[in-house]
């Protein structure tokens, strides 16, 4: 591990700006990590060396020419989880079913990237069609926790994350759904950010929930996520429920908190959000993340939003109904695998044995899920009572900001469980992301920042705070405050405590 | 198939039952542009050129909905008395279908943007029936496939299909009525009467190009029958996708023969779509619908409501224009008809495009002419409707235009419109190619009749002695000599300046 692959994206970005340091040299130092550590952490599923290599090229060349960068992030390696779409390379979405498929086109997300000079290294792994908790459900076999290989590194986004905490990425993209951005983030000890639903484009991004998926920034600081949500965010005018509006500053208030600290801020904690069920090394780490906010200057106050118990249901209701409609489209006709095309089967039979062989068991649960709760004579009683749930959850949200600026809770009840540990229990394992799903059902922000390690497992627990809907630059002012003082008292960055992968072996 | 015995006699038909009528009509918009992307809605071209990751329901595409189908589907509701949804949604309707990329049809379902309308139809004789409309819905047209190597064309017992997905995405507007009933005996002009006069109506508005043949106007027939006096309807039949005024006429007569002669013999009638053999009129059963689908529809998720401003429905009022109905008030008077010529002009069809050409700069009565004597002949010839000929009303007042400045002979007048029809272009060019120019030229004239004259002098003699219809022959063969391009008239005057 070179410091090229520890530094946080904003001084790498300035060293290449600065030319003390070539983009190229960058990337090679991440491809070679990749290379080093990525067969035990499996974060990846596609690395694109060579496109990497010649967009790293293309920066340089163009610094070299004396052009103003591109972003403030050009040059920087990124690894993108593998839901987005990109043109020329494989995107599988984690499935069987779209192994083989290059998409002809880039997702929204990606062609930003691309034009900010951002080096995409790969496509990193995730749960299948990005339903799951553990990133165990990835066709392509699981990633690991850099901070204990038996553990998962959180789902759906593992990935994305697992590069984050392997060092093999500065930045990465993720996507939320019920928490797969910021679930990865806290049991990986990185920072996860699920900006306001229609603050990044969701043109490209292989739809699992229409109304709840949301991508967003993952990096090891406050600052990189604010500095990538600025280059990601923004209206789309290909993607209709992309918000008209401009980008939050996230970057000032990044800035702004670590600066000037928290005073004046109200702070809610979330009771519902605390007690039997969770971890008490976690409960204790975020005790203690609330006195630091408090001794920042925040204004802590209990605060009761009483539907979020209805969350957890009215999601598995929601999401596996839009995904029964949003799967529908892989028949095994236009695109990815095509099982027993032999000349004996009919159509119907070979769309069925596709699917059969193309799809994991937690997609077919949830496909079934939604077919039922959508289906004639169901449809009041499951899906109609989801969407009112999710109503009365967007008013418990309302009310509490009439009182605070930010609710927080831990970002998870528990720390990394074990590989295999939940495969067989559905139920416990939609458990994972009991916190972060409310804010996907209200459709407003949310971020995870790391708040230390559980004094049982010494495993990275996370901070969640909760914004308003076009109020992401509350979220990075309160994180990056705290995400200094925090590092500052334990006397540096939490992800530089994950154990030295060297070479991967451990 | 059913076969010509097993119907009753349709005056036997009418006498024993009462006809329910309903009539879904789906309108494909010539909008520039899809219904939910940027490519653009054309009829035809190379297969699958008209494409794009949305319209070919690839993984990560999203929809965007067409602001300017938005518009015609709000005119269009308008038009039909329709109230307009102050905020209303897409759908999903989850089906398979081959052509359906998604999977789903983006639709609109419990929250049409234009419902509780009607449209007052005029029969043959003039009977004024109002047929209430339940709704007016948005939606996405499917590709086309092409099943090979079948007996029937259709998919079952084919090799392989074939896919084109260059119309998935064109915007539809479908059109629902509600049930039509007390019509009796008339229920197939009815159902005739109304596709036409909603033909004429969304031609008239300029939303689409309404061909049947080509399938951008399309008619599902639904037809029951009740025993006579009773009030329960009957199980109904959904004849698909009828392709032509006449078939829908056909189409609604023979099931109803066909119903009956079912009920009459103590059967009963199976709900199911069926399909209609322009060849010999008749129906043939397809999909069985012994209980309703299960489309699990849902809000469409990945677009926005719709919410139009009462404003903007307003501004939209204003855009309406004349509309078929006013126009021909306004053309019987202004030309002066009985109400029966003005029932044979709307009956041949020709009372819009008439209007239309007068509204070109031609006069009424040439106008009338063209249309109802030659046009009519040659959309007879042609097997097409009226109006389904490849001529504008525009085009037609440029010919006449050009008779009148003499440019033109009547006879070449038929040959540029002929061309016109043959998709040789405007007329200017037809006249360009075929050089229809009128030989105005006095000495080119002169020297031809000059000849004629001296190849007869025996005529001339007789047009001497004051038999001035003799000068017929010579005015034939100088038309023959110029190929018809000189003006008869001033033939004629050049020929008795000659025999002076």
């Amino acid at each position: 591990m070179t410091e090229l692959t520890t530094l946080p994206a904003a001084e790498l970005a300035a060293k290449i700006h600065a030319r003390e340091v070539t983009s190229v040299e960058v990337t090679r130092a991440h491809l070679d990590r990749i290379a080093a550590v990525d067969d035990h952490v499996h974060a990846f599923l596609h690395v694109d060396r060579e496109g990497a290599l010649a967009a790293a090229e293309a920066v340089d060349a163009d610094l070299a020419a004396g052009k103003a960068p591109a972003s403030p992030l050009a040059g920087v390696p990124l690894a993108l989880k593998d839901v987005f779409t990109t043109k020329g390379i494989p995107t599988t979405c984690g499935s069987r079913t779209l192994e083989g498929w290059v998409p002809p086109y880039d997702a929204t997300v990606t062609r930003t990237l691309r034009e900010a000079g951002v080096v995409i290294l790969g496509k990193t792994n995730m749960d299948e069609f990005a339903m799951g908790s553990s990133t165990e459900n990835s066709a392509f076999g699981p990633t690991h926790n850099p901070w204990d290989h038996a553990r998962i590194p959180g789902g759906s986004g593992g990935g994305s994350s697992a590069s984050l905490a392997a060092f093999e990425a500065p930045l990465a993209i993720g996507t939320d759904t019920g928490g797969s951005i910021r679930q990865p983030g806290a049991v990986t000890g990185t920072v996860g950010v699920k900006p306001t639903y229609g603050g990044v484009s969701r043109y490209g991004l292989v739809a699992f929930s229409s109304s709840l998926d949301q991508g967003g920034p993952c990096a090891r600081t406050v600052l990189d996520a604010a500095m990538l949500h600025e280059i990601i965010g923004g209206h789309d005018p290909m993607d209709s429920t992309s918000i008209d509006a401009p980008v939050p500053p996230v970057v000032a208030a990044a800035r702004e908190g670590a600066r000037d600290g928290l005073s004046g801020v109200r702070v809610g904690v979330v009771s519902e959000f605390r007690g039997e069920g969770y971890q008490p090394g976690v409960l204790r780490s975020f005790e203690a993340a609330v006195d630091q906010l408090r001794a920042l200057g925040a204004e802590v106050v209990e605060v009761s939003c009483p539907h979020f118990t209805y969350a957890l249901p009215a999601y598995y209701l929601i999401a596996p109904s839009e995904a029964s409609s949003n799967l529908a489209r892989f028949d095994a006709m236009r695109y990815g695998i095509r099982v027993s095309d032999d000349g004996t089967h009919s159509a119907e039979e070979v769309m069925s044995l596709t699917r059969e062989a193309g799809f994991g068991p937690e997609v077919k649960r949830r496909i079934m899920l939604g077919t039922y709760a959508l289906s004639s004579g169901y449809y009041d009683a499951y899906y109609g009572s989801a969407q009112k749930v999710r109503t009365l959850i967007i008013r418990d949200f309302d009310a509490a900001f009439e009182q605070v600026d930010v609710l927080v809770s831990p970002t998870t009840p528990t720390t990394a469980f074990k590989i295999g540990e939940r495969v067989d229990d559905p139920l416990a394992m939609y458990l994972a992301d009991l916190c972060t799903i409310p804010s996907d059902l209200a459709g407003n922000a949310a971020l995870s920042v790391p708040c230390g390690l559980s004094d049982e497992d010494g495993l990275p627990v996370g901070l969640q705070v909760m914004a308003p809907a076009l109020a992401d630059d509350r979220l990075y002012k309160v994180a990056a405050a705290y995400e200094g003082a925090r590092d500052a008292a334990a006397g540096g960055s939490l992800v530089h405590q994950v154990p030295e992968l060297n070479g991967g072996a451990r | 198939m059913t076969a010509v015995a097993e119907l009753m006699d349709y005056a036997e038909v009418v006498e024993r039952f009462d006809p329910v009528l309903g009539l879904e009509v789906h309108v494909e918009l010539s909008t520039a542009t899809k219904m939910f992307c940027g490519c653009p809605n054309l009829f035809g071209g190379e297969p699958n050129t008209h494409v794009c990751p949305t319209c070919l329901g690839l993984p990560g595409a999203l929809p965007v909905v067409n602001g300017s189908a938005v518009e015609s589907a709000i005119r269009i509701g308008l038009a039909l008395n329709c109230e307009i949804a102050p905020w209303c949604r897409f759908a999903r309707k989850n089906y398979f279908y081959p052509d359906m990329p998604k999977n789903f049809q983006t639709s609109q379902y419990d929250e049409p943007i234009a419902f509780d309308g009607y449209l007052d139809v005029v029969l043959d004789d003039g009977e004024v029936v109002r047929i209430g409309i339940e709704r007016a819905h948005m939606e996405e047209d499917t590709g086309k496939s092409l099943h090979v190597g079948g007996a029937t064309g259709r998919i079952h017992g084919a090799e392989h299909s074939l896919l084109d997905y260059n119309r998935a995405g064109v915007p539809l507007i479908e059109i629902v009525t509600k049930p039509i009933t007390g019509i009796g005996e008339r229920a197939p002009e009815v159902a005739r009467a109304y596709v036409t006069a909603l033909r004429d109506l969304l031609r008239a508005m300029d939303v689409s190009d309404v061909r049947m043949d080509q399938g951008s106007l399309r008619c599902d027939a639904n037809v029951s029958l009740m025993p006579r006096g009773a009030t329960e309807f009957g199980t109904r039949t959904e004849t698909k996708n009828v392709n032509s005024l006449r078939s829908v006429e056909r189409a609604v007569r023979y099931e109803m023969t066909r119903h009956a002669a079912i009920l009459a013999d103590g059967g009963g009638i199976r709900q199911e779509t069926r399909h209609f053999q322009e060849a010999d009129g008749t129906t043939s059963a397809g999909r069985t619908k012994e209980t309703a689908e299960d489309y699990r529809y849902f809000p469409e998720p990945d677009l926005v409501p719709i919410a139009p401003s009462p404003q903007w429905v307003e501004q939209l009022r204003g855009t309406l224009p004349e509309l078929p109905w006013e126009r021909r008030k306004r053309i019987q008077q202004e030309w002066n008809l009985t109400d029966e010529e003005l029932r044979d002009l709307v009956n041949t069809g020709a009372a819009d495009l008439v209007a239309a050409t007068v509204d070109a700069g031609a006069e009424p009565g040439e106008a009338r002419s063209w249309w109802v004597q030659y046009l009519t002949q040659q959309a007879n010839t042609r097997e097409v409707e009226l109006a389904g000929l490849p001529i504008t009303p525009a085009q037609v007042a440029t010919v006449i235009g050009l008779v009148k400045q003499g440019e033109l002979t009547n006879k070449l007048a038929r040959e540029v419109v002929q061309g016109v029809l043959d998709g040789e272009g405007e007329p200017g060019e037809v006249i360009e190619r075929r050089g229809l120019k009128v030989v105005s030229d006095d000495s080119a004239l002169i020297a031809a009749v000059d000849e004629a004259l001296a190849a007869q002098p025996d005529v001339v003699e007789k047009i001497r002695g004051g038999k001035v219809q003799a000068a017929g022959a010579i005015v034939g063969a100088v038309m023959k000599a110029t190929k018809g391009q000189a003006d008869a008239k001033r033939v004629r005057e050049l020929i008795m300046e000659r025999c002076r």
